[in-house]
């Protein structure tokens, strides 16, 4: 057990598994020399030199078709993004090509690829630097998807990831990069799919991932100061996801919410509402909320931009409006 | 005739036979098609580009390749067997795809078929990403992409042609001009016609090869092939001409009979026999053999196509994710569990 940033804990990741597996080939933007926009890839290329360690060309579709290619002839390539935001250019070859070879052909021809990036606010980065746009991702069959929240799953849950046979879009958060925290190599917090309490509680679940997972946990901190017991639940892996705990919680507590960065319109939070409604209709004491993002371009002023997409305060309060039917201030 | 000569007289009598296999493929593809055999109404037929067996001659066993939506041809020409083709374009579970692909989107990984594309040019990176695997590992293979002229107006092109050259990839970018994207001429889609010069321009082996003769494209295509083992990437373009629509419904109202007449007469197949014939290789009822060989199979195939058996409505759920990983749930099996007996408290 160590002391790791997120940062280092993927780049770990990456050094442990090129390490004991050849086939993997980094290949994206400012991955070798420069060693990352965020300084994830720092010093590979010396390691495990050029051939390996790919500088690409600002050609994202063909960054991510190419990674197709190679995955599909032996190689296990990761593909970085540097912004999520960049997806929509590479979406033919995420959507079209990488996520239904497999399928389209029959089952011959797998792509067992990882494409890297990273999304969310916090650096005032405007419009086009700071989405959550993984529901892009979890609406396409074929496409496995993971937002690690913590260090530790940030490093063993890329090291799964570079495990899989099918391409996997694992979704850093920029602004956890510096976050600390414990690294056991040996030793994950779950499987591949399942997601893992961080906190137990009696009153409701909120079920969160990546960034917003520290904003719930806070959040339900000051919950139990004034005697709300919240239970918080990390998704970890969007697909696959195992409702089966999700469910259970739910019925056992009566109230749930889910807390994500993205905008709620077509969410995750969406989706994973709708799945819990369905399956836990008779258990629920209140509607299952979704609380997420403005429905809104995420704007550059750092007041406006946090303002954008849930606090601690935002979810304290709700979640507490929600257990106890008094109002907060603000919506008085 | 020498010892000299003879091997590769025998191949270009091979290359005819390829040639007449594709046509008769292709007609049966359409015959398919008219008995409402086939799995929806996407075909597309290569008749007329069958000299792109020019360029899959010069492939060896190991190379892969990508194709377009126009693509039975070059499988063809790599081994690609016309009953599981036909099956496949049937919608049949013994096709190559298991009904799951059809005409547009058929592999064969053995044959190193890495897939036909719906989407014009989304099959090119993937020659890139199949070149770093082969650079990596000094396996000493090529892959090629085939695409249309189409996929001359789609930027992942430029994109795929920059890596390849900056990476100096065994990779070759074979574009089978037809002249025609869906409906729009190529002289209404490029401002520019050479297209061999696009390619150099970013450092490629270019050449242009005409496609009513599959000796001229096989020698183009042998040296690029060679040259691109050696990691210099090449670009061919084959000026063919799309003999019939551009799906099997289109009459072609936009283009003139005329015009039709004299790009028909540029016809590979109907060459390269009257070579055969005038360099003393296959006197006409050899050829005449191959050709009835060529179509017996062909109706064979069709024949298979049409008994076999559609796949099981359970397998809709294979293959989504590989073997052993979660894999999507049916709706019925959601629904039983939402409001199935002993599902609500």
């Amino acid at each position: 057990m160590i002391e790791s940033t997120y940062r280092d804990a993927i780049r770990q990741a990456l050094l442990d598994a090129m390490a004991v597996d050849p086939s993997i080939i980094l290949i994206g933007e400012e991955v070798g020399l420069y060693g990352g926009a965020y300084g994830v890839t720092k010093g590979l290329i010396d390691l495990y030199g050029p051939e390996r360690v790919i500088d690409a060309p600002i050609s994202e579709p063909a960054i991510v078709g190419a990674a197709v290619g190679a995955a599909m002839t032996g190689m296990r390539p990761v593909a970085e993004l540097m912004y999520v935001d960049f997806i929509g250019m590479t979406m033919d070859q995420l959507a079209n090509q990488a996520a239904k070879s497999r399928y389209m052909f029959g089952g011959q021809i797998g792509v067992p690829m990882v494409l890297r990036t990273q999304g969310g606010t916090g650096r005032s980065a405007a419009a086009q630097h700071s989405q959550s746009l993984e529901a892009w991702v979890m609406h396409t069959p074929g496409l496995r998807l993971v937002m690690p929240a913590t260090v530790n799953d940030a490093y063993h849950l890329l090291r799964q990831s570079l495990t899989q046979a099918d391409p996997v879009v694992f979704i850093e958060h920029k602004g956890l990069y510096t976050m600390k925290g414990a690294l056991d190599v040996d030793t994950p917090d779950g499987a591949w799919g399942a997601p893992v309490t961080r906190r137990a509680g009696r009153d409701l679940v909120i079920l969160s991932y990546s960034r917003m997972l520290h904003e719930s946990l806070a959040a339900a901190d000051r919950l139990a100061a004034s005697g709300v017991e919240a239970e918080v639940i990390d998704l970890r892996c969007l697909n696959p996801l195992d409702m089966a705990p999700l469910i259970e919680a739910v019925k056992r507590t009566g109230r749930a919410m889910v807390v994500t960065e993205a905008v709620v319109t077509g969410s995750v939070a969406s989706e994973v509402a709708a799945r819990l409604s369905e399956t836990c209709f008779d258990w629920l004491e209140e509607p299952i909320l979704r609380l997420g993002g403005e429905d809104i371009p995420i704007p550059v002023s750092p007041a406006l931009e946090r303002g954008s997409i849930p606090s601690a305060q935002l979810i304290h309060d709700t979640a507490r409006w929600l257990v106890t039917r008094e109002a907060p201030e603000w919506a008085a | 005739m020498n010892a000299v000569t003879k091997p590769a007289n025998t191949a270009a009598l091979d290359r005819y036979r390829m040639m007449r296999r594709i046509r008769s493929f292709e007609e049966r593809v359409g015959e398919l098609f008219l008995k409402g055999e086939s799995a929806g109404s996407m075909l597309h037929l290569s008749i007329g580009e069958e000299a792109v067996v020019g360029m899959t001659a010069a492939m060896q066993a190991g190379d892969t390749f990508t194709t377009h939506h126009r693509g039975h041809g070059v499988f063809i020409g790599r081994g690609g067997d016309p009953a599981r083709m036909m099956a496949e374009i049937a919608g049949k579970e013994d096709g190559y795809c298991r009904g799951k692909g059809g005409s547009m989107h058929i592999a064969d990984r053995a044959l190193g078929h890495l897939g036909a594309n719906a989407i014009v040019g989304g099959g090119i990176p993937h020659i890139v990403g199949a070149g770093l695997t082969y650079r990596n590992t000094r396996s000493g293979q090529i892959s090629v992409a085939f695409f249309g002229d189409g996929a001359m107006s789609q930027g992942i092109l430029y994109e795929s042609m920059n890596m390849a050259a900056l990476w100096h990839l065994p990779v070759i970018f074979c574009c089978i001009n037809n002249q025609y994207g869906m409906g729009t001429r190529v002289d209404r889609s490029a401002g520019h016609r050479d297209f061999p010069g696009r390619a150099e321009a970013f450092g490629l082996n270019a050449m242009r090869a005409d496609g009513a003769d599959v000796e001229a494209v096989h020698d183009a295509a042998r040296f690029l092939a060679g040259s691109a083992r050696e990691g210099r990437p090449g670009f061919l373009e084959i000026d063919a001409y799309r003999f019939y629509g551009h799906a099997r419904m289109d009459k072609s109202p936009y283009r003139t009979p005329e015009e039709e007449a004299t790009g028909r007469a540029r016809d590979p197949v109907a060459n390269a026999r009257a070579r055969m014939a005038a360099e003393g290789l296959a006197n006409t009822a050899e050829l005449d053999a191959i050709d009835t060989e060529a179509g017996t199979e062909m109706d064979h195939a069709l024949a298979h196509a049409i008994a076999a058996t559609p796949p099981a409505l359970a397998t809709m759920f294979q293959d989504v994710y590989a073997p052993g990983t979660p894999a999507p749930r049916p709706h019925a099996a959601r629904l039983m569990h939402v409001l199935g007996e002993g599902a609500r408290a």
